[in-house]
């Protein structure tokens, strides 16, 4: 009698994410009508939402009006400005951290101790140091940004391979060097995503600066449409900072990909 | 110029890995080390490449090193240590940047080495674009680029497959035939050791202290003739070493 004969059953496979770009767009419009549906049906009240029609109305009127610029402008030069700042700061401590024990000793704990503070708390004091207009705003933002910068830095170098900086010493080539050209590229990734969080952060920071005192920007446009009950303007705010969020991301995807193409 | 190491001696804390190691390498020479694994051989030749202190004992230069040599002592890596951000050409020309050497020169080098060493097509390659075979074939053209004095080569060929391994050993034995270059090479492979060293050191362990130290005449380029010869060798090397890497085996690590 033949023996029985059965095909071996797969059971591998899964655990892979795989790249799928037409979901998300359907995720979002689905989204989008069934609040459309449901506002103008009335099954969610006008209190509770706004309509999405209602909210793309606003922006381009927003847009018309040609204040969108006027609030767009301030809030890009403090962001940038801020984030420029505070990056360098950042990056410069966890050098520095990173580099030295004697500085990590002193400087570690300041670091762990700035970081959880929310810095909105500290504005009022800012104001005070920096003066009401940009100053004050371009330090908060700079502030939050150091903190996790600095954090990103150190652990990116702690995180070098040693056997990269064996290789360079047994070479005999000079410390600024291997700073230079084995471990900055090294740390590279690692201080990479450290910016993205920086950058999220730093947007929140800015619409926080600009709600406590600023005639223009994405903040104070947000807190006026808020203190009118204004939804559909309020919504069209909160929109224009979720846009720029992913547009950073999508900026700082892009560097990754040029800067960070020998990865595999 | 020849090494010569004397009365070497160091211990990591509590434990002694080394005790009382004095050898030459002689100029030509290819002095394998080999001995069971954790037995302080790798510790050796970070020793004598000036990467690490001895606690007792000097590992002492006999004569000057040779005026065209950029770095006298040059390691070969186990794991190549080449930087993926560079490719092949610029992780050579690296090492060479902080030597005083004008950039005409540097690209003068860096091309005869590629050449020498047969990479010349590859000179634009990423280290992730090259298989493990390749990348150590890289990492000899940059030890080659310095000009060394004596190689250290750390188990260079421990992270290939063993097919990778024989053709990179016939690579090596030519290597040698042309350059005549002086190594210091360590490995646990004890048919690398019989293939390659002029004289080979067995070292025991905790503490190392050198067992045996086996000559080989046979030329290096002759030695697939007399198989019969050196794995005779081998197997006494084996004999020697057996018991102790029963031991090493099963041992906790950091216990």
């Amino acid at each position: 009698m033949p023996k029985k004969r059965r095909e071996v059953k797969f059971r591998g496979g899964g655990f892979v994410s795989k790249p799928m770009v037409y979901v998300s767009p359907i995720v979002f419009i689905t989204i989008i009508a069934l609040l459309e549906w449901g506002t103008r049906s009335g099954f969610i009240s006008d209190l509770t939402l706004p309509r999405p029609s209602g909210v793309y109305q606003a922006f381009l009127d927003l847009y018309h009006s040609g204040l969108l610029f006027k609030h767009l402008v301030p809030s890009l030069t403090r962001l940038i400005i801020g984030s420029i700042m505070g990056t360098i700061a950042g990056i410069s401590v966890g050098l520095i951290i990173g580099l030295f024990s004697f500085a990590r000793a002193g400087l570690l704990p300041i670091v762990s101790a700035i970081f959880p503070i929310p810095k909105i708390a500290l504005l009022p004091l800012f104001v005070i140091w920096f003066g009401i207009d940009e100053g004050s705003k371009y330090a908060l933002i700079a502030f939050g940004v150091f903190a996790p910068m600095a954090v990103a830095t150190y652990s990116a170098i702690d995180n070098v391979d040693r056997s990269f900086i064996r290789m360079g010493q047994s070479f005999g080539l000079k410390w600024s060097s291997i700073v230079r050209k084995i471990i900055l590229p090294a740390a590279l990734p690692g201080i990479l995503s450290g910016l993205k969080i920086a950058l999220a952060i730093a947007i929140i920071l800015l619409v926080a600066a600009e709600m406590l005192g600023a005639n223009y920007g994405i903040g104070a446009y947000i807190l006026e449409a808020g203190s009118l009950y204004d939804l559909e303007r309020l919504f069209a705010g909160v929109t224009i900072l979720s846009i720029l969020g992913i547009i950073i991301n999508w900026l700082i995807g892009l560097l990754e990909k040029k800067l960070l193409s020998w990865r595999t | 110029m020849d090494i010569s190491l004397e009365n070497i001696s160091h211990s990591y804390g509590e434990v002694e890995v080394l005790r009382d190691i004095s050898f030459e390498i002689k100029k030509g020479q290819i002095v394998s080390l080999v001995g069971p694994s954790g037995c302080g051989k790798s510790t050796l030749l970070r020793f004598i490449g000036g990467l690490e202190k001895p606690d007792k004992g000097k590992v002492i230069q006999v004569g000057l090193p040779n005026q065209n040599s950029i770095n006298p002592l040059t390691y070969i890596f186990q794991d190549f240590a080449l930087l993926p951000w560079l490719s092949v050409y610029k992780n050579i020309s690296l090492v060479l940047e902080d030597h005083n050497i004008k950039k005409k020169q540097i690209a003068k080098i860096v091309k005869s080495v590629l050449q020498r060493t047969r990479l010349s097509e590859f000179a634009n390659a990423l280290p992730k674009q090259l298989s493990g075979g390749m990348k150590q074939r890289v990492s000899i053209a940059r030890a080659l680029s310095v000009r060394p004095e004596v190689m250290l080569m750390d188990e260079p060929l421990s992270a290939l497959d063993s097919q990778t391994r024989e053709l990179l050993m016939d690579d090596l034995v030519e290597l040698w035939s042309r350059e005549k270059f002086t190594a210091c090479y360590v490995t646990h492979n004890l048919n690398e050791a019989v293939r390659l060293g002029h004289k080979i050191i067995v070292l025991g362990r905790r503490p190392a202290v050198i067992r045996e130290i086996v000559d080989i005449d046979i030329p290096l380029e002759q030695r697939k003739d007399y198989a019969q010869e050196l794995s005779k060798k081998q197997k006494k090397l084996w004999d020697l070493m057996r018991e102790e890497a029963q031991i090493a085996d099963k041992e906790l690590i950091d216990a």
